[in-house]
């Protein structure tokens, strides 16, 4: 593991965990995400609260996880003192969210050593904890959280109900404030034109289907975010039991889809790989949403074992880097999109060849 | 085809949303898509949420408001009807404050309206052990479910296990309302 990031450019230089391509099922599901919604109890909800008072909960709070064993070592980022392009990095990165990623006001996002786990403070709730681990993980997900809640709980005092339980801005949250995810990658399924099938069936068993980028954000390159939907009345292990049974049968669901697609079209689903492979190594213009749905198509290649692809981990952070936050702060200066997207099939081009390198393969 | 946004240049770039548990298709030009980003995409829908939600009481808790009147939360001053425009609480008193709206409210958003997950660390050794027994509880009736008798059994044997422990714990500590 890498040494602890001590500023936003030590941040920026490491791969997310989550996007290093390791952990069970990293072939199909990218990440598993648990994140949880928590309120100081002496404080209005961030949206009502004046400026000094969420001052005091930055201070508080983050004092609070820096002196936890999870957090301890953490680097904590301040959103005023960022730049708009950082702050949409960490968007990009999955670490903030939109919420956290737009405004002036007192914001944070402290980032434990081994990048696993971050906070949110002053987020929609005063405390958004996340995990977001590599592949299909939900018991760690859910361990890694649950552990530094319980120590964040030894020095803050949440707001919470007996019969509603934990007490949040949103009443869509109220209870567990729990909301667990995986982020899947279901190509056969889409090119089968079976998918609105099984997200219905997911969406009737209570579950959520969004896309890449979380709450009202397009499906691109057949990656799809299941998550559970209610957050009372349910334990914390039922709601990650169900998420957790749910995927197991997408993803057999889509093994069965691929199966059934190579036995009937393996030279097209060939050509297909191959052709998304070449356009991205010898592109010399391109759109992040075309290189995300390009590498939809490499990464079923890499599930089929074809030689001579690059490792997952290129996939996935192509997915990232290719944003256009990161593109211009790998730049160093702001891009326009025509100029972003010259940028753009250039740093394509030198991570393919760069993995080809590394894995000694020659197409 | 022409864009759905501007109308004018043809459309060329195609995603597909899921909205409301519906997938819906978008056919934007690239200059409009470009020009809407994907954060702006996240943003522009912000107070869709909110909407919604606000709908959503509006249609359930109607005849509650009449019956309670103007309410608002004696701690941070949020009216209701201010709640029932944003679908944002003010603070944690708001779930006293509003209770009697929000009740329906939560059972339509969760099917339920009683808390069955973990709770703060800091509680007493006895109520976490009490939290503990209804977890075990509530896997009893699970495994009972799935016809698992022989898990139902061991379950069993460590609810009881864990009743007679904080029986004895309580027994063991002097308490006011407890005649000594």
């Amino acid at each position: 593991m890498s040494a602890t990031p001590r500023d936003f450019a030590q941040l920026f230089d490491t791969t997310s965990p989550w996007l290093t391509g390791s952990g069970p099922h990293s072939e199909m599901v990218l990440s598993t995400r648990i994140r949880l919604a928590r309120n100081l109890s002496e404080v209005p909800f961030t949206h009502r609260a004046r400026e000094e008072q969420l001052y005091g909960v930055l201070a508080s709070v983050s004092a609070a996880a820096q002196n936890s064993h999870s957090f301890h070592d953490g680097l904590l980022l301040r959103m005023n003192e960022c730049t708009p392009i950082e702050r949409q990095v960490l968007v990009e990165r999955h670490l903030v969210s939109h919420e956290l990623g737009d405004g002036a006001r007192p914001r944070g996002i402290l980032v434990a050593p081994d990048q696993r786990l971050s906070l949110m403070i002053n987020e929609e709730d005063h405390l958004r904890l996340q995990s977001l681990t590599p592949g299909f993980q939900l018991a760690e997900a859910w361990s890694l959280s649950d552990r530094a809640d319980d120590e964040l709980n030894q020095s803050l005092e949440f707001a919470f109900s007996e019969e509603i339980g934990y007490l949040t801005s949103c009443p869509t949250n109220a209870g567990t404030g729990l909301r667990a995810s995986v982020l899947i990658h279901l190509p056969a399924l889409v090119l089968l034109e079976e998918i609105q099938r099984v997200l219905k069936s997911i969406m009737q068993v209570g579950l959520n289907v969004r896309g890449l980028y979380g709450e009202h954000s397009e499906v691109m390159g057949n990656l799809f975010q299941i998550s559970n939907q209610t957050t009372l009345g349910r334990s914390e292990r039922d709601s990650i039991d169900s998420l957790e049974r749910v995927t197991r049968q997408i993803i057999e669901t889509e093994e069965r889809a691929r199966e059934r697609m190579l036995r009937d079209a393996r030279v097209q689903i060939e050509d297909k790989v191959w052709r998304a492979y070449g356009t991205l190594r010898y592109c010399r213009s391109i759109h992040a949403r075309e290189v995300i749905n390009l590498c939809s198509a490499v990464r079923l290649g890499v599930a089929m074992e074809l030689p001579g692809l690059c490792p997952l981990r290129t996939l996935n952070e192509l997915l990232v880097l290719t944003q256009p936050a990161h593109l211009q702060r790998i730049h160093g200066a702001e891009l326009s999109p025509a100029d972003r997207n010259i940028v753009r099939a250039q740093l394509v081009r030198e991570r393919l060849a760069a993995a080809d390198h590394e894995t000694g393969t020659n197409p | 085809m022409l864009c759905q946004i501007c109308g004018k240049n043809p459309a060329t770039v195609h995603f597909t949303e899921i909205h409301d548990n519906k997938m819906s298709e978008i056919h934007v030009c690239e200059r409009c898509a470009e020009e809407k980003g994907m954060a702006a995409s996240a943003s522009q829908h912000k107070f869709e949420i909110a909407d919604l939600l606000a709908g959503m009481v509006d249609a359930m808790t109607r005849t509650d408001e009449e019956r309670v009147g103007h309410v608002q939360c004696p701690r941070c001053g949020l009216q209701y009807s201010s709640f029932k425009e944003t679908g944002r609480l003010g603070c944690s008193e708001c779930y006293t404050a509003f209770q009697f709206q929000l009740r329906p409210l939560l059972r339509r958003i969760h099917g339920d309206t009683r808390h069955r997950g973990k709770t703060p660390a800091h509680g007493s050794a006895g109520a976490e052990r009490s939290r503990q027994i209804q977890r075990l509880h509530d896997d009893l009736q699970r495994a009972v479910e799935r016809e698992e008798f022989e898990k139902a059994a061991q379950v069993r044997d460590e609810i009881r296990k864990l009743e007679a422990e904080l029986q004895a714990e309580r027994a063991a500590t002097p308490s006011v309302e407890r005649p000594s």
